[in-house]
């Protein structure tokens, strides 16, 4: 089957004309048409913009022009701008809005010749671990624990349609946007690779803001190369967006195939937290084998200041985004609740727009810059914050890149955590670090847990080093020969 | 003399410090690309970030960033290698994002100095605290519609200068005087027109009084005022409000008033504990504004004469008096006027004819330095029709006259209209006799003693001449007739 390829192999094959991307893209939202009603990946269908793209495509070809992704079909976060395509941030508030500009990123996929397929389900604005959060309802996690084919998992978040989507065969590929763990926690739900660049790799012009200093676009796939070929085209420097970083973007796809032979890893003792289940531990066991297996060193290293990592993320991405979603106020655009005075507009229009958790973080976010608070949080929250990443320089003069679980647990039920957002937020425990730390990490399945579901293993790297992490993580990649399929997915639903 | 107000309980002094936002002046917004221009159409110069659509990005203009190096450096003021931007995060429904971008804690330019001239001749030095940059909000219309507000976006991202002083006024003719000063040193710049009619200068005014001697008091602000005069009037008005209130045995709250210009009184907008809790913290869409030192040289050395060294220099180099020289580079127009009529001439005389019959003549046709019916060249000859003879200084005020209504050369106008200076001795001397002769009882009281009459017969010859007779030699002529 087409929806089968990977990504690789589907650009191989057109390139040989085994195949139009015209019929790629029919397989596609075929699989979609079947699928999509249940999984709830996509928010919006794109099936007659995504035709004719993938008509341009075959004929770019035609012409010999096809550029590097020319007819991939991709799925789009519903976070990402996209011109004259309805983008919602998976909210009420924005439900009705159609931008009349193209994000940066997806105007790179696009020149790269990239074909549309629709927009994913997230959590909204991207504040979630669970995709529970979406106003368009949640998506179902295509795996299913062995021998309970009822029971509806989450797809993990924010980015969960978009990682349900590429596990499920309904894409080839997927942009998800990475604030504290959104693309490696729900790859690793999902049985999917997926990468959170170095912050300033990938533009933020264009992507609905959730948390500025943390926000990273970055690719899902299942395999490591085709995350490679995805952020290639994704990846580099744009002036419209002043922390994007002005660098070469390097031939990522080639790193793939580069030895570990001499590479240390290190290993951070502070991941090792108590209550760490079995099967995770395990699994990190076995990635430090296949790594030494590679060729590679294990160094034990420190992170000390790992423990307050959750803490001091969940002070500076509230208060950032109590902030940046401010302009949601339906004075210009999305959603407006009228009211006697413009205090009520405003009230009602955000009480009606925003989810649950949209509204906690506000609050959160409000309450630690408020005067009398800022310091004690907010201030606070900053120095700590340099002090991880002053653990993750330190460590990087030791070693090349680290290994650590993506998450303390596969996926778990709908429902589940949600009456406690704590609980909730632990999910982010080893993805927010390296958040924090505005270091690439990226999440690569490494093997099923007791209930057959999909565990993740996570290579951090240094900064722009995002080389070595494809490096490491394609390694680990063969190594684990990971072949598992999930139970619902294009040809197959149960 | 300084200004008090006299209480029931003795003499108050005044203490005030101005917070001027001040536009500057580019071609494009602070973060954004749109356009600037004074007067467009209500929302066409709005861009998408200025709109603060989902996911627009501010990217800092370069040219707003010299602007305010520029006036740092005209102010003679500690320039800061790095700044920073934070939010200053309020609801309106005119600031699209519900956050302005400024500089709170680490502004661009540090403390500096601007030398006020007042009436009495003095001069005082007023302490600038710092100058930061930051976004102008859009404008909210309330009275186009009985129940709906309109916004007009175009000012909205416009870079502003917020000029803070310390609290070293002591009297509105000081805050006039600074702002006059300010505004001009501004001018010359180029990094704002100080054009406080259509806003592009406002001023916040901080207001308290106290006994001599005594520590500062409570201070109000009266937000918003938006031209010399009214600055004035609001200190002298708010100050006498608080001197009521301490006076009466009251304390003076601290909070934010409007200036209400037709009623001449302020009011109270909002007290300390309405005040907006404005949560500023760094801006993470923009990195630290770091300036290069070799950059900051290059303004520096492109800078204009500034006002006070202007002043200076006309002083030293063309014997002008202080206050002639303060008024001649008031404007940069108005000095480089001046001095291309100075140049190689008679410096006061220059002076004495720009600020009198050329700003009369300004007055009355209601025209700019700039749009002078008389250009600075065409004054310089009729000063040199002067210094050569060929006409005398009366008829050179008709000639200039004729110069304003017809825009013709001075020498010009003297051809057509006959009027070169008399010199012809003979005709002179005819012409004296021909008064002498008509005017027997003058000339006998003059005999007498009377000697004032000799400005008499002056007049009546050169009336006889038609104001054209060399006034020398019309004396002498007299002065031989009369023996």
């Amino acid at each position: 089957m087409l929806t089968d390829l990977t990504l690789a192999e589907a650009s191989a094959g057109l390139a040989a004309r085994r195949f139009s991307a015209a019929e790629l893209t029919e397989a596609h939202l075929a699989a979609i048409a079947a699928l999509n009603p249940r999984l709830n990946a996509y928010i919006t269908l794109a099936a007659d913009s995504a035709r004719a793209e993938a008509a341009d495509a075959d004929a770019a070809r035609a012409r010999g022009e096809a550029g590097p992704l020319a007819g991939i079909p991709l799925a789009i976060k519903d976070l990402f701008c996209t011109a004259g395509l309805r983008t919602t941030a998976a909210s009420r508030i924005l439900g009705n809005f159609i931008p009349p500009y193209e994000s940066t990123v997806t105007a790179n996929l696009r020149r790269a010749g990239a074909v549309f397929l629709g927009k994913a389900n997230l959590d909204e604005f991207a504040m979630g671990s669970s995709n529970m959060t979406s106003a368009f309802g949640p998506v179902e996690n295509p795996w299913k624990p062995r021998g309970d084919a009822a029971a509806k998992l989450v797809p993990g978040g924010s980015s969960g349609g978009s990682a349900a989507a590429v596990a499920a065969r309904l894409a080839l590929g997927a942009t998800g946007t990475d604030t504290g763990g959104s693309i490696r926690q729900p790859a690793s739900f999902c049985g999917i690779a997926g990468i959170k660049p170095t912050y300033g790799r990938c533009s933020r012009w264009g992507i609905v803001a959730f948390a500025s200093s943390l926000d990273q676009a970055g690719p899902f796939a299942r395999t490591v190369q085709d995350c490679a070929m995805l952020l290639g085209a994704m990846a580099g420097h744009d002036p419209k967006d002043s922390t994007s970083a002005d660098r070469p973007v390097p031939d990522f796809a080639a790193a793939c195939s580069r030895s570990l032979r001499g590479m240390r890893i290190g290993i951070p003792r502070e991941y090792r937290a108590p209550g760490m289940s079995g099967e995770i531990e395990a699994l990190w066991q076995r990635g430090l084998d296949w790594l030494r297996a590679a060729g590679a060193e294990p160094v034990e290293v420190s992170l000390p200041h790992t423990k307050y990592g959750l803490a001091t993320y969940y002070i500076v991405a509230p208060a950032e985004c109590s902030s940046n979603l401010a302009r949601y106020d339906g004075v210009r655009f999305g959603l407006r609740e009228d009211g006697a005075d413009l205090t009520e507009l405003y009230e009602r229009t955000r009480a009606a727009g925003f989810g649950d958790e949209v509204r906690r973080r506000i609050l959160i976010g409000t309450y630690v810059l408020s005067a009398g608070y800022y310091d004690a949080y907010y201030l606070k929250a900053q120095k700590v914050r340099a002090l991880i990443h002053r653990d993750f320089t330190e460590a990087f003069a030791k070693v090349d890149a680290l290994l650590t679980p993506t998450a303390p647990s596969a996926a778990f039920a709908q429902g589940a955590n949600m009456d406690d957002p704590v609980q909730m937020y632990l999910n982010d425990v080893f993805t927010v670090p390296a958040s924090m730390a505005g270091v690439p990490a990226m999440s690569v399945p490494a093997g099923l847990d007791s209930d057959g579901l999909p565990l993740g293993l996570q290579v951090i790297g240094r900064p722009f080093d995002e080389e070595t992490v494809f490096a490491v993580a394609a390694a680990i990649e063969r190594e684990a020969g990971f072949d598992a399929q999930p139970a619902i997915r294009a040809g197959v639903a149960p | 003399m300084s200004y008090v107000i006299e209480g029931g309980t003795g003499a108050w002094e005044v203490v005030i410090g101005l917070e001027v936002h001040a536009q500057v002046v580019s071609q494009a917004k602070l973060f954004s690309g749109a356009a600037t221009a004074f007067g467009a159409e209500p929302n066409t110069q709005v861009s998408f970030v200025d709109a603060a659509f989902p996911g627009m990005l501010p990217v800092i203009n370069r040219e707003c960033v010299a602007q305010a190096v520029r006036t740092g450096l005209g102010l003679g003021a500690h320039i800061n290698l790095v700044s920073r931007f934070d939010r200053k995060n309020y609801f309106y429904a005119d600031l699209p994002p519900g956050y302005q971008i400024s500089q709170y804690q680490h502004p661009i330019v540090g403390a500096g100095v601007i030398e006020i001239e007042l009436a009495d001749g003095s001069t005082k030095s007023i302490g600038v605290t710092r100058l930061h940059l930051e976004q102008d909000a859009g404008k909210s219309l309330h009275d186009q519609h009985p129940t709906k507000s309109y916004i007009d976006l175009n000012r909205a991202g416009v870079a502003l200068m917020e000029i803070v002083s310390e609290p070293d006024l002591r009297s509105p003719e000081e805050a006039g005087a600074y702002l006059r000063k300010l505004r001009t040193i501004l001018r010359y710049l180029g990094t704002c027109d100080g054009n406080m009619e259509e806003g592009s200068m406002r001023a916040d005014v901080n207001v308290s009084v106290r006994k001599h001697g005594e520590p500062f008091r409570t201070r109000c602000e009266v937000k918003n005022v938006n031209s010399v005069r009214f600055v004035m009037q609001a200190i002298e008005v708010e100050a006498k409000r608080q001197v009521e209130i301490w006076e009466a045995g009251g304390a003076v709250d601290q909070e934010t008033r409007l200036f209400d210009a037709a009623r001449g009184i302020t009011r109270s907008m909002r007290s300390k504990e309405e005040a907006h809790d404005y949560r500023y913290f760094p801006d993470p869409d923009l990195l630290p504004l770091v300036l290069d030192e070799a950059w900051i040289a290059e303004l520096k050395a492109a800078l204009p004469e500034l006002p006070d060294a202007k002043r200076r220099r006309f002083m030293q180099q063309y014997g002008l008096p202080f206050y002639d020289s303060a008024v001649l580079v008031a404007e940069q127009a108005t000095a480089d006027y001046y001095e291309t009529v100075a140049r190689g001439r008679d410096a006061k005389l220059a002076a004495n004819w720009v600020m009198g019959d050329l700003f009369a003549a300004l007055n009355r046709t209601g025209r700019t330095i700039e749009t002078s019916p008389v250009p600075a060249a065409a004054l310089g000859a009729l000063l040199d029709l002067m210094a050569d003879n060929t006409i005398n200084g009366r008829i050179a005020k008709e000639v200039f006259e004729a110069m304003v209504d017809t825009g013709e050369a001075p020498g010009a106008i003297v051809e057509r209209k006959g009027l070169r200076q008399v010199t012809d001795t003979g005709a002179i001397d005819a012409a004296v006799a021909a008064v002498l002769a008509a005017n027997p009882e003058k000339l006998a009281e003059y005999r007498s003693g009377k000697e004032k009459l000799f400005g008499f017969f002056v007049g009546q010859v050169m009336k006889a001449m038609a104001g054209k007779g060399n006034p020398a030699l019309v004396n002498d002529a007299l002065k031989r007739q009369l023996g």
